[in-house]
């Protein structure tokens, strides 16, 4: 049996009309954005896989989804004019409905392209009362749900690498909440959800490891 | 600290409080959130109620479909020829329903309560009964508060989804948590809370989802109007002093049994009721 609070079940505080297709949609867009971790994008492609693909416009999910990528949480008053605003910045944006496979029917795979550098993506689905669920960033299986922060690290497998990332966050004072380790020719990706804000210090000194290839951490996105 | 209607109505009798009250308790207990910056949550959800129950009152909101629209303000302008059957309060509670309705569905900013598609209903019956009452925001929400109570019951024991258990499901809840939060705002006992929201439950016990085009429009901005009148005179029966045979618990178990047993076509996938009628299926190709 879940359990339930007051702003479970009064909120979230959202742009209409679904939570689903709207909110959990914007905090999709956000979240990728977040874990992109770089603004230079010229371009976003989203892929709309099942009931986003068949309702999207009505709904406003096109929208929603773009007001994420620029920034925007649910409950922004501007989701409205964010295709507006995207022309504005001079950022291009598509929409491909596509079958993404056996997945959540309101998933999205969300494409960044930038001029200097390979493209970047995410897919993830929103997963009802607005809260989603990533599950691939960069073709590496993830689960993990943007309520708490997040740190994600990509790293050549070596022995001591979990100790060595664990023992900064101890000197951090960071506890661990939820941890999973994934590998692929000798790459290792992990997926760490902490109980604590996360701070710029404990990034910078998991990204000085000489095995580190790739690190980010994602604040949770309110509802 | 309670799974069950009976649970918490027992809190309340044993530790002498109201069902708000108890709520409050749990959030602090369990969140840790403090007193202050919970009511600091409680005020902005209100604020953003107050305002989306009042925007399309005196100017046409569209929704993004172009499908829905200018209907609060229809309500509203009829409620000032003063010769109407229902009379000012049924009026303006409908009017006020159907606005926040129709910002939702106009992509303006709501509170989800529970779901964005009931979200007219607890707004509605709480600022009316306020201004009919002359009571406080403080009233509404230990109203609120009272309404998440019953809403986290249901939704811990049944389902506050469209898609899972049909409208009776968002709109019957919604209602069901208004007619509670009203018999609170007014003074009834913690059993005559209970006793209306079984009322506003069963009252409209089987109700489907059926949007035209999947949309958050038509039917569910007229259901927030019936919903948020359901929860008045469901209050009223309760303040009257009438019981529910059937206590809270099983009439939420009922709820439950019934939406498990609907076919797939009348739970939010636009298969079937208004949805899959020739217009219904019209609109759909015209919008999509």
């Amino acid at each position: 049996m879940k359990d339930y609070g007051i702003f479970d079940i009064l909120g979230p505080i959202m742009i209409g009309p679904s939570s689903s297709h709207t909110a959990g949609a914007a905090r999709l867009g956000k979240m990728a954005k977040e874990i992109a971790a770089d603004d230079s994008f010229y371009k976003v492609v989203f892929y709309l896989h099942g009931s986003f693909a068949k309702t999207y416009k009505g709904h406003g999910t096109d929208r929603a989804l773009v007001a994420g990528i620029l920034g925007m949480g649910p409950s922004d008053e501007r989701i409205k004019n964010s295709l507006n605003i995207a022309k504005e910045k001079g950022i291009e944006v598509e929409f491909i409905e596509k079958d993404l496979g056996y997945e959540h029917p309101n998933t999205a795979k969300i494409i960044f392209s930038y001029h200097d550098k390979d493209d970047f993506y995410i897919i993830g689905s929103s997963i009802g009362g607005g809260n989603i669920l990533i599950t691939n960033i960069n073709g590496n299986e993830v689960e993990f749900s943007g309520n708490y922060p997040t740190i994600f690290v990509k790293y050549k497998d070596q022995k001591g690498t979990i100790s060595r990332i664990s023992s900064i966050l101890a000197k951090e004072d960071v506890n661990i909440a939820t941890m999973k380790v994934s590998r692929e020719r000798k790459i290792a990706t992990m997926v760490m959800e902490i109980d604590n804000p996360i701070k710029d210090s404990i990034i910078d000194n998991i990204a000085n490891l000489d095995e580190v290839i790739y690190i980010t951490g994602i604040n949770p996105i309110g509802r | 600290m309670f799974n069950k209607g009976s649970e918490l109505l027992n809190l309340c009798k044993s530790e002498n409080k109201k069902i708000w009250e108890i709520i409050i308790q749990k959030e602090i207990e369990e969140t840790q959130i403090s007193y202050e910056e919970l009511m600091e949550n409680m005020n902005s959800i209100l604020n953003v109620m107050i305002n989306s129950a009042n925007a399309a009152l005196d100017k046409e909101i569209t929704s993004v479909s172009g499908l829905i629209g200018g209907d609060a303000k229809k309500m509203e302008d009829y409620k000032n020829t003063e010769n109407t059957i229902s009379g000012s309060i049924i009026i303006s509670a409908i009017a006020k329903a159907l606005s926040t309705s129709e910002i939702n569905a106009s992509m303006g900013k709501i509170v989800a309560a529970p779901t964005a598609g009931a979200s007219g209903i607890l707004p509605s019956a709480i600022i009316c009964v306020k201004e009919k009452f002359n009571l406080t925001n403080e009233d509404m929400i230990h109203g609120l508060l009272t309404a998440s109570g019953i809403g986290e019951i249901i939704a811990k024991n049944a389902t506050i989804s469209g898609a899972e258990g049909g409208c009776q499901a968002e709109c019957g809840v919604a209602s069901s948590m208004a007619a509670a939060a009203l018999v609170e705002m007014v003074g009834g006992s913690v059993d005559a809370c209970f006793n209306a929201a079984s009322f506003a439950l069963l009252n409209i016990m089987g109700l489907i989802c059926d949007p035209i085009a999947g949309l958050v429009e038509f039917p569910c901005a007229l259901r927030n109007a019936s919903g948020v009148v359901n929860a008045m005179i469901s209050a009223d029966l309760a303040l009257a002093g009438i019981k529910s045979i059937v206590p809270f618990d099983e009439v939420v178990d009922a709820m439950y049994k019934v939406g498990k047993a609907m076919p797939e076509s009348l739970k939010e996938t636009a298969l079937g009721g208004v949805a899959a009628t020739p217009t219904g299926e019209k609109i759909k190709k015209q919008i999509l």
